[in-house]
Parts: C-alpha cells; sequence; structure tokens
C-alpha cells in the first residue's frame, strides 16, 4: 500500500544525491524520449517507464530523463537521444523496454553505445533492403 | 477524405484511453497552462465522461473548429495533428463524442464521453503510467490533478500534495516517478 511515508522516505533517501546533483550542475547525462502522438502510439510511454526503473534500480539519479516532440521521422519511433557529457548524443530507434536494459547498462553505465540500436545501424540496414 | 477513411481503418493507433489522455495533456501544457485537471467519472450505465480542463492561453473559436481536422496543427515539423481526431474518433466509435470549449486568455476544457459497455469500447489502460510519465516530462512548468470516480469510489492524485511533501527534492527523481506510477495504478486497481 502506497502511502505518503514512503514517499517522506523517498525524499530523505534522495536528498543526497539531489545536493550531488546541483554541484555537477551541468555535466549530467540525459535521455530525450520523443513523447509525441507518433511517439506515444508507437510504444514510448513504456520505453521512458522502462528508463526510469533501470536507472532507479541502479541509483543513477544523475541521470536526466525528459521528453521531445516530434522529430519528422515517425516511422523510427520510439526514440531517444542519449547525451553523455562531453560525447556526441546517440540516437536510437526503434525501441522497446528490453532494449532500454542494454542501453542503460552498455552506455550509460559503461560509456559504450549499443550502436546495432542506432539510428545509423537502423538507416544502414534500411539502404541494404 | 481519403485520409479520413484511413483513420477510420487503422486500427485504433491508441490503444487505451490512458494513451490518448498523455497525448492531449501536453497540448494543454504547451499553452503555457500552470494546472491541469484530468477527471474520469463512470454512472451506473456505464456511461464515462473524461474532461481535461486546463488554465493555459486558449483558443479562439475559429481554431478551437480546426483542432479537430487532422490536416491542422500547430507544429512546424509535419502537417498533421493527429492527437484530438483520433480521441474523438474513439469517443464517436462507442457512440459517444467530444467537444471543446475554450476561451483565449483563460484556458480549455475538454469533454469526451465514451459507452464502456460498447463492443469497441477502449480499456481504460494504464493511469499510474501517464500520470508518472506526464510528471517526468513537465515536473515544474505544470502541475496536474487526477481524479476517478466511479459509483461511490474515489480516486484523487494531485501532485501540487506530491511537492509539498517531497520539497527541495524534483519530482521528476526516478523513485519519486516510479513511486507515483504504482501509487496510482494501486488505487485505480482498487476501484475495478
Amino acid at each position: 500500500m502506497k502511502t505518503l511515508e514512503e514517499l517522506k522516505a523517498i525524499r530523505e533517501k534522495t536528498l543526497e544525491q539531489v545536493r550531488l546533483r546541483k554541484d555537477h550542475d551541468g555535466k549530467h547525462a540525459r535521455i530525450v524520449v520523443g513523447m509525441a502522438t507518433c511517439g506515444i502510439a508507437a510504444g514510448a510511454r513504456p520505453v521512458m517507464m522502462s528508463f526510469l526503473e533501470e536507472l532507479k534500480k541502479r541509483g543513477m539519479e544523475n541521470v536526466t530523463v525528459t521528453q521531445t516532440g516530434c522529430v519528422g521521422m515517425c516511422t523510427y519511433e520510439p526514440m531517444a537521444d542519449v547525451y553523455l557529457p562531453g560525447e556526441e548524443k546517440v540516437t536510437y530507434v526503434e525501441l522497446t523496454p528490453e532494449k532500454v536494459n542494454r542501453i542503460v547498462v552498455e552506455h550509460l553505465a559503461n560509456g559504450k553505445p549499443v550502436v546495432e540500436f542506432s539510428i545509423g545501424a537502423r538507416q544502414a540496414k534500411k539502404d541494404e533492403e | 477524405m481519403i485520409y479520413l477513411i484511413f483513420l477510420i481503418n487503422t486500427a485504433i493507433i491508441m490503444r487505451d484511453l490512458s494513451l490518448h489522455l498523455l497525448d492531449v495533456v501536453q497540448n494543454s501544457v504547451k499553452a503555457k497552462s500552470t494546472l491541469v485537471t484530468i477527471s474520469i467519472e463512470i454512472d451506473e450505465n456505464g456511461k464515462m465522461k473524461v474532461t481535461v480542463l486546463d488554465d493555459g492561453c486558449g483558443m479562439s473559436k475559429e481554431m478551437v473548429e480546426q483542432v479537430t481536422n487532422p490536416f491542422f496543427t500547430t507544429r512546424t515539423t509535419r502537417e498533421v495533428g493527429l492527437g484530438i481526431p483520433l480521441l474523438m474518433e474513439n469517443a464517436k466509435r462507442t457512440c459517444g463524442d467530444m467537444h471543446i470549449e475554450s476561451t483565449l486568455g483563460e484556458g480549455t476544457k475538454i469533454v469526451a464521453e465514451f459507452d464502456t459497455k460498447h463492443i469497441d469500447a477502449l480499456p481504460l489502460g494504464n493511469m499510474g503510467q501517464t500520470i508518472a510519465t506526464l510528471c517526468a516530462c513537465y515536473p515544474t512548468q505544470c502541475d496536474f490533478i487526477f481524479t476517478y470516480t466511479k459509483e461511490e469510489q474515489n480516486v484523487h492524485f494531485d501532485t501540487r500534495e506530491v511537492k509539498e511533501v517531497l520539497q527541495e527534492v524534483p519530482i521528476n527523481s526516478h523513485e519519486v516517478l516510479v513511486w507515483i506510477e504504482q501509487s496510482v495504478q494501486e488505487e485505480m486497481k482498487e476501484q475495478l
């Protein structure tokens, strides 16, 4: 049973991480998930929830998850851009909750983008077809 | 016209009501709302009334007439705006309807009615995920109230109450968002 007491406990727990986040302003990783009509219809909501769950599991509070609108490539939705400080963004396409696990572990935690889920790989595959 | 026929024939693009709500509430936020209220009421005959009420910039009478047109949008990246037309389509499919009231400078109210007993009725879906996603996307610019009423039962969620408990901890902390999803869903399950 979810209670406000639980919420208070979460607040206590997260307070320290919030202070840490403030000290490192501008140097965080960011995940931007497409959440327009096309994204939602394609399944972006469970993808976003999956990012939140995986980051929560690993205590990665310094990674911000946010949204963007339609970028005009609706057939590739659900899409997410991952920005690591100092790195070029990586655009992931046709995401599913299962793919999110690998992205959090390999890219966010270990700095290695999952190339096979990226837009580059998808477009190369399209050229082959 | 052909496009409209295409819309009608596509197997319902939004699988449930909670996804439609995630979509249209974003319109309210983009209209610079500070508070958006989402209410769902189901009466004893299974008639569902869904209301989205905002305090955003509102629309002119001409724009209200335009928003149900799939080829009308305020976006610049595409020439279609499907959110509202799709919602209206689904309401009409269950012999319900949708109408929009708006006043420039005050806000907009969308009312969509559905017959939950109709064979084509959409499931309600996961409101917990929708509310959590809205809090993730718009942690500071807007507050959200969600209410669900069925006979005597009542679900009430208000982000302002959550923020009051959290104080300096942002509502879009991962743990908080997961708590919001589970909290709303638990309350919803108790109603069914």
